[in-house]
């Protein structure tokens, strides 16, 4: 909330009716509201459900207007592809087509030769921009998961949350994703490393250096970290309790000119 | 496992290991073996291990104690995280001490600030000597506003409001402050920035006003001294050449309580700390801050490394955020402002005073949705220049000296035209603001579109994603939070670096040219004889000398 957008009391209602229905209905053991992305004439409104599994693929619903929500497909690596390519803000409608065209000539003429047209739509550019978003900046607190032997991830039910001065250091928090970094660090860091826990990629080494902003609000009573990466991702955590969360609030763009506000 | 071995035939129990036989059934426990069997098993327990001072019985009490206390879920799964978080517990005790000590600190200290907010000022008696001499200067109510707001989802949370709501309350207390609007937050890389606008009492500008004046004529003193050493220069021949490069003359800032420094701007990193007042914006700090995107790292003080060199520090660049946002994202519905003298309008100097109209009626609020003709502008636009009016910067330097106006009409003639920038006139609708390729440069939507009767007109702009404005029939407000930036569709690419210098104009003394080869050299020695020698034989015939 300290990033002033936030949800209107009506939203808040809405979601709190809708969303255990959709746990109903799709049959999710936990379900959250993950975001917020803004389109010119419109808003999405996005969730996300989970199995027992947390580590597997997530599904995703969005709504426009909080109270109905449709699935959407899990991305596919064409989608991301493409949606790379699509610049400018959304617009706000599902159904609204992008000419790819104009934008990217070579891709447009694979389409066609696939026999498809040179369009993307809105929805798949929503679900891809979504998967990089978590991908990119999905965030959790280091210890808050844990893998099993099996090679399942669970939460963590003893964690107690991390103290204040963990809390301030970028690589007491972990991207749930597939890591990457992980296998590259050197034998001696490794050795400090704790399986079970420490199996995701830290913060410290994101590239560029400097792009998340730590803060502690409320005089330390709250953590909050903000990507500058993706304008709009804020994580809060508590210290010493087990409350965490990110949520996105924004237009759904890369901030590409990254380098250049450092 | 049965401590006893095999009963010897003439021993007492012998038979008793047979199954069916055995002690437990009899029910007859035979309690020496047992008692001994209990106590191997419990000294093997209670051996200390040698490398941490632990013994296994203690730690198995301790972790069956806990789980006794807590009592958690499923907890042969997590048996192992528990048993290590026992054995952890042991070390945290003796250090546990001094950690609190630490910790006490930051968090203290901001609650202790946060408290002194809400300790009402003492002495009654010269709050009421204060209002009744200046008039109750007005207090924004920031809950109110920030009420409406919640209606579009946009704002902070009720605490951090009502934080900001004292805080402001302190600023009138402490400054002479006429009339004040909570403008909104920047978030920075380390602090964020909440912004109070402000004007200031009337007496308090002119004071600022004398202190700048002097330091503009001691900066003119300054010029007419280097001025003259210049001209010393210029007689010399035998210098270096001097740089034909003149930088372009300096626009000067507008007067404070006119154009962009309309408003005075306090900040502070969070409610509960001092106000610090933001300098006046100069025009060359817009026209820079235009070229550069920079985070802000929420200290003041922080330099600005860019290219073009930012003239100034991080205070300077807030404040010119906060100029071109102002005066690119502040709207109230139109009609509700006008002009002050509508017969006297000139473009240059009026447009600038505008007061309420009282005739003002309000619109509803689903017409304020569909069109954008019901909101206007009411701050004046920056021109290229850097200002709201635009002056013309040859004119201001032949008050400084007067050698320099030859030059200086000799350029204008010369064609450096410098026309003279209009912007749009002060309450322009904003349907006329133009978006950048497919998108609009603005965003309305009502509230709420269940209930009709209640909903709030809410702007969003396109271009400073982050200014939001509503309107409720009488009530509006303008508001900013973000990260301080504008929106441009493409990426923000920085100005190139300029062209290499010359150094020295090229002329003949320092072009190099290619040596004369022999046989020039001897066709020049063989001229230069040949006219030596005709003019000594003019001389001879004069002279009747001896010549060859």
């Amino acid at each position: 909330a300290g990033g002033g957008a936030g949800l209107s009391p009506e939203r808040r209602a809405a979601l709190g009716a809708s969303l255990p229905l959709v746990q109903r209905d799709y049959r999710f053991e936990r379900v959250w509201f993950w975001g917020c992305i803004q389109g010119v004439r419109g808003a999405y409104y996005i969730a996300q459900g989970l199995g027992p599994d947390r580590a597997a693929p997530r599904s995703r619903l969005y709504s426009l207007n909080c109270l109905d929500w449709s699935l959407l497909t899990p991305a596919t690596k064409e989608m991301l592809a493409l949606a790379e390519q699509v610049k400018g803000r959304f617009q706000g409608d599902p159904s609204f087509e992008y000419n790819l065209a104009e934008i990217n000539a070579e891709a447009a003429a694979r389409l066609i030769e696939g026999g498809k047209e040179p369009v993307i739509k809105e929805e798949a550019r929503l679900i891809a921009t979504i998967e990089q978003i978590d991908r990119a900046v999905g965030i959790v607190p280091r210890g808050a998961f844990v893998k099993t032997p099996l090679g399942s991830v669970h939460e963590n039910r003893h964690f107690e949350g991390l103290s204040l001065v963990e809390a301030k250091k970028l690589s007491s928090y972990f991207h749930f994703t597939e890591p990457v970094n992980l296998k590259n660090k050197t034998l001696l860091e490794k050795a400090d490393l704790d399986p079970s826990t420490d199996f995701l990629d830290s913060l410290e080494h994101d590239i560029p250096r400097g792009s998340w902003s730590i803060q502690l609000e409320k005089g330390g009573s709250v953590v909050v970290l903000r990507s500058l990466l993706w304008l709009g991702l804020t994580f809060y955590h508590v210290p010493r309790t087990k409350q965490f969360g990110y949520v996105y609030f924004g237009t759904g763009e890369k901030n590409l000119d990254l380098p250049f506000m450092l | 496992e049965r401590g006893h071995g095999p009963y010897q035939p003439h021993e007492p129990g012998y038979g008793l290991d047979q199954p069916g036989y055995s002690p437990y059934e009899d029910q007859i426990p035979d309690p020496q073996a047992r008692m001994l069997a209990i106590k191997n098993a419990k000294a093997y327990l209670l051996k200390t291990s040698t490398r941490s001072g632990l013994n296994l019985y203690d730690h198995f009490a301790n972790v069956l104690t806990k789980i006794l206390d807590e009592q958690p879920t499923n907890t042969v799964d997590i048996i192992e995280d528990i048993s290590k978080d026992v054995k952890w517990a042991q070390f945290r005790k003796k250090m546990d001490t001094l950690r609190d000590e630490h910790l006490i600190l930051p968090t203290f200290e901001a609650a202790e600030k946060c408290k002194a907010l809400f300790v009402k000022e003492g002495g009654e008696e010269e709050r009421e000597e204060v209002e009744e001499e200046m008039g109750q200067p007005s207090l924004p109510n920031v809950m109110e506003t920030a009420f409406y707001f919640e209606q579009a989802g946009i704002g902070l949370s009720k605490d951090e409001s009502y934080y900001i709501l004292l805080s402001l309350k302190n600023l009138i207390n402490v400054q002479p402050i006429q009339t004040c609007r909570f403008w909104g937050k920047i978030l920075g890389l380390e602090m964020n920035y909440i912004i109070a606008e402000v004007q200031l009492r009337e007496g308090a500008e002119e004071e600022e006003t004398g202190e700048e004046g002097e330091e503009t004529t001691a900066e003119g003193e300054k010029e007419m001294g280097e001025a003259e050493e210049e001209d010393e220069e210029k007689e010399k021949e035998a210098g270096p050449p001097k740089s034909t490069y003149k930088p372009p003359p300096e626009i000067p800032k507008e007067a404070n309580g006119t154009g962009t420094n309309k408003y005075v701007y306090f900040v502070c990193n969070e409610p509960g700390k001092p106000w610090v007042k933001l300098p006046p914006v100069t025009p060359a700090q817009i026209v820079c801050a235009r070229k550069i995107k920079k985070f802000f790292t929420g200290r003041l003080d922080a330099p600005i490394v860019s290219f073009p060199p930012f003239p100034g520090n991080e205070a300077n660049y807030l404040r010119a955020q906060i100029a071109r946002i102002s005066a690119g994202t502040h709207v109230s519905p139109t009609g509700f402002y006008q002009f002050a003298n509508e017969d006297e309008e000139e473009e240059e100097e009026g447009g600038d005073t505008y007061e309420e109209n009282p005739e003002f009626e309000p619109p509803p609020v689903a017409e304020m949705v569909e069109s954008l003709t019901t909101w206007a502008h009411h701050v004046k636009s920056i021109l290229k220049q850097g200002r709201c009016v635009w002056i013309n910067p040859s004119q201001k330097s032949e008050e400084n000296e007067e050698e320099e106006d030859e030059e200086e009409e000799d350029k204008e003639e010369e064609g450096e035209e410098q026309q003279e920038e209009r912007g749009p006139p002060l309450l322009t609708l904003i349907s006329e603001d133009e978006g950048m390729k497919d998108i609009p440069a603005w965003t309305a939507q009502a509230s709420t579109n269940l209930i009709p009767q209640y909903s709030v007109a809410i702007l969003q702009s396109n271009r400073w994603p982050g200014a939001y404005a509503f309107a409720s029939g009488r009530k509006f407000e303008n508001i900013y939070f973000g990260w301080g930036h504008k929106y441009s569709p493409e990426s923000h690419t920085p100005a190139l670096p300029l062209p290499v210098q010359a150094e020295f104009p090229s002329g003949p003394g320092i072009t190099e040219t290619v040596d004369p080869t022999v046989e020039e050299e001897m066709a020049f020695k063989a001229a230069q004889e040949e006219a030596l020698a005709e003019a000594e034989e003019e001389e001879g015939e004069d002279d009747e000398g001896e010549d060859d």
